[in-house]
């Protein structure tokens, strides 16, 4: 069994009287891709917003290797050693596609400043296919391509674990094949990865574990293909009469 | 340093020397209007180091500036001149970081309107305080001649060149760069983002109030009605986003002619200035979005191939 690099415990979010995500917990190991999947409004990007510290749980406890993370903010939680990306990508318009990638070595868990982050930013550029549209503006860059370039600055600071908030969705087949490869060759260096999904394809063929999650609770937890025959999953996405 | 760089400095050396030379071949004419434009090519600079990345518009120069003049006014009998503005400086900075945490979390319009606010009450203030002493303003007689306030002015000019072009290549720099683009971005990309705006927001501050100790002797007579008029921080934006936050030198570009306008209404037609500057804002929202800086980019693109 490998090591566990992220414990999240017992973790609850209130706004107000709503509960968006009650009593949940699980473990993320060490080079391994945790998916997080559900269905819309079950509390999944809550649950990423609150382990990158976009916000603080209202109880309970996210630790990474030994650090609390709950209640840190944003800039500590990736220090420590959080990346991630957004559900609606988020570039620096008006930096360069190389400043967008330093922009997450400069700063983050690994730092790097100089001509070492611009080298580090160039392999990672190498390495994700930007090096033929490196001199575009980011505001002309396909929509795939904006994809790349934010996960380009959030694997730039080295994270220990990385927050993929619905990396895959918009692309169309082709790119989704591309995006799935790529996310693949990430685990395959030793990456640790959170993946919140609605791919099926990607879930299937990218997860090693996944944690269900539904209004809030968490309802399963296992492999993708133990979850995704478990009739309670198969109730909370398609409703009572296909179970 | 790269080869652009020592390239910049020798251009940026001689227009030094060539700015210090002008009370030598000037006429006193120019040497006020030389004095005039030095004092705000010095607070609209310091104003693009903060304002130009962040996008955050401030209007507490006249803030800074007329605690300046008061440092100078209270403290001219007492102390040696040359102390003045870097003390005015420390409690610029001082003031500026009390400001900054306070005020760094909001964001667009309701900072603007706190900068707006920040100036009119430390006129109150200050007002409040000589009422109770009795006083109105204060004389600052000096021996300081205006050629030596437009040569502290340049010195300050020069400091502040220094410190922009330092703060470019650093980290704090390129964070409040990150931070203007994107706030959420630069929080998870590790940036303590309060404490590089409250950073940067010192400069400003620091700066405007040594300037405003520095032009004390200059005014004679200063009293808080006009060491703190307002007016004053909005032609510092004005010149600024004239000349184009996106280099160094864009202010500079924004100064220089808007001074000679300015100077030219003044005395044409003394009833006009405000409608210049109601103008000049239109212009720039209108027609020179990125200012002189954004106008020579585009040419360059154009024209010249290189990027």
């Amino acid at each position: 069994m490998s090591r566990t690099v992220l414990q999240v415990r017992n973790v609850t979010k209130r706004f107000g009287g709503l509960v968006a995500v009650n009593d949940v917990s699980f473990d993320v190991t060490e080079h391994s891709v945790m998916g997080l999947i559900g269905p819309n409004g079950s509390g999944k990007s809550t649950m990423i917003n609150m382990i990158s510290g976009s916000f603080a749980p209202t109880a309970g406890s996210i630790r990474l290797e030994g650090h609390e993370l709950a209640g840190k903010p944003a800039h500590k939680v990736a220090r420590l050693g959080v990346g991630r990306t957004f559900q609606l990508v988020r570039l620096l318009p008006e930096l360069s596609v190389l400043d967008n990638v330093i922009a997450g070595a400069a700063f983050g868990h690994r730092r790097r400043w100089g001509a070492e982050a611009r080298a580090h930013a160039l392999t990672l550029i190498d390495r994700l296919g930007l090096t033929a549209v490196m001199g575009m503006p980011v505001s002309a860059l396909t929509y795939i391509d904006t994809k790349r370039v934010e996960l380009a600055r959030a694997l730039a600071g080295d994270p220990e674990v990385l927050l993929l908030d619905e990396w895959l969705a918009g692309l169309n087949p082709t790119e989704l094949g591309t995006g799935i490869a790529l996310i693949r060759s990430l685990r395959d260096e030793g990456r640790t990865i959170i993946l919140v999904e609605h791919v099926m394809d990607a879930i299937r063929s990218l997860c090693d574990r996944c944690v269900v999650m539904s209004s809030g609770t968490r309802i399963a937890e296992g492999t993708p293909a133990e979850v995704l025959s478990d009739p309670e999953v198969i109730r909370a996405y398609l409703g009572d009469d296909d179970a | 340093m790269s080869g652009t760089d020592w390239r910049n400095l020798a251009i940026s050396a001689a227009l030094l020397g060539l700015a210090a030379l002008l009370p030598v071949y000037g006429s006193p004419y120019w040497l006020t209007m030389g004095t005039t434009m030095a004092m705000f090519v010095v607070l609209a600079t310091s104003w693009a180091l903060f304002s130009g990345p962040t996008h955050y518009i401030s209007l507490a120069t006249a803030a800074f500036f007329g605690i300046g003049t008061f440092v100078t006014g209270l403290g001219f009998q007492s102390l040696p001149f040359w102390v003045l503005p870097p003390l005015a400086a420390v409690i610029g900075a001082v003031l500026a970081a009390l400001v900054g945490l306070v005020t760094l979390r909001l964001s667009g319009v309701y900072f603007v309107i706190f900068t707006l606010g920040l100036a009119e009450m430390v006129r109150q203030v200050v007002t409040w305080v000589q009422n109770q002493t009795g006083h109105r303003g204060m004389y600052v007689l000096t021996s300081i001649t205006e050629r030596e306030i437009y040569w502290m002015l340049v010195a300050l000019g020069a400091l502040v060149f220094l410190a922009g072009w330092l703060i470019g290549r650093s980290r704090l720099g390129f964070a409040l760069r990150i931070i203007g683009n994107d706030e959420t971005v630069a929080k998870h990309a590790g940036i303590d983002t309060a404490l590089a705006k409250v950073a940067l927001f010192m400069v400003p501050g620091a700066v405007a109030a040594a300037t405003g100790a520095i032009l004390a002797p200059r005014y004679i007579y200063i009293e808080p009605s006009t060491a703190f008029a307002p007016l004053l921080s909005f032609q510092v934006v004005i010149m600024a986003l004239l000349g184009g936050t996106g280099r160094l030198w864009g202010p500079v570009a924004g100064v220089i002619p808007f001074s000679l306008l300015w100077e030219a209404i003044t005395r044409q037609a003394p009833n006009q200035t405000l409608l210049l500057l109601g103008i000049a804002f239109l212009v720039i929202v209108y027609l020179l979005p990125g200012g002189f800086v954004g106008l020579w980019e585009r040419f360059r693109r154009r024209f010249g191939g290189r990027t």
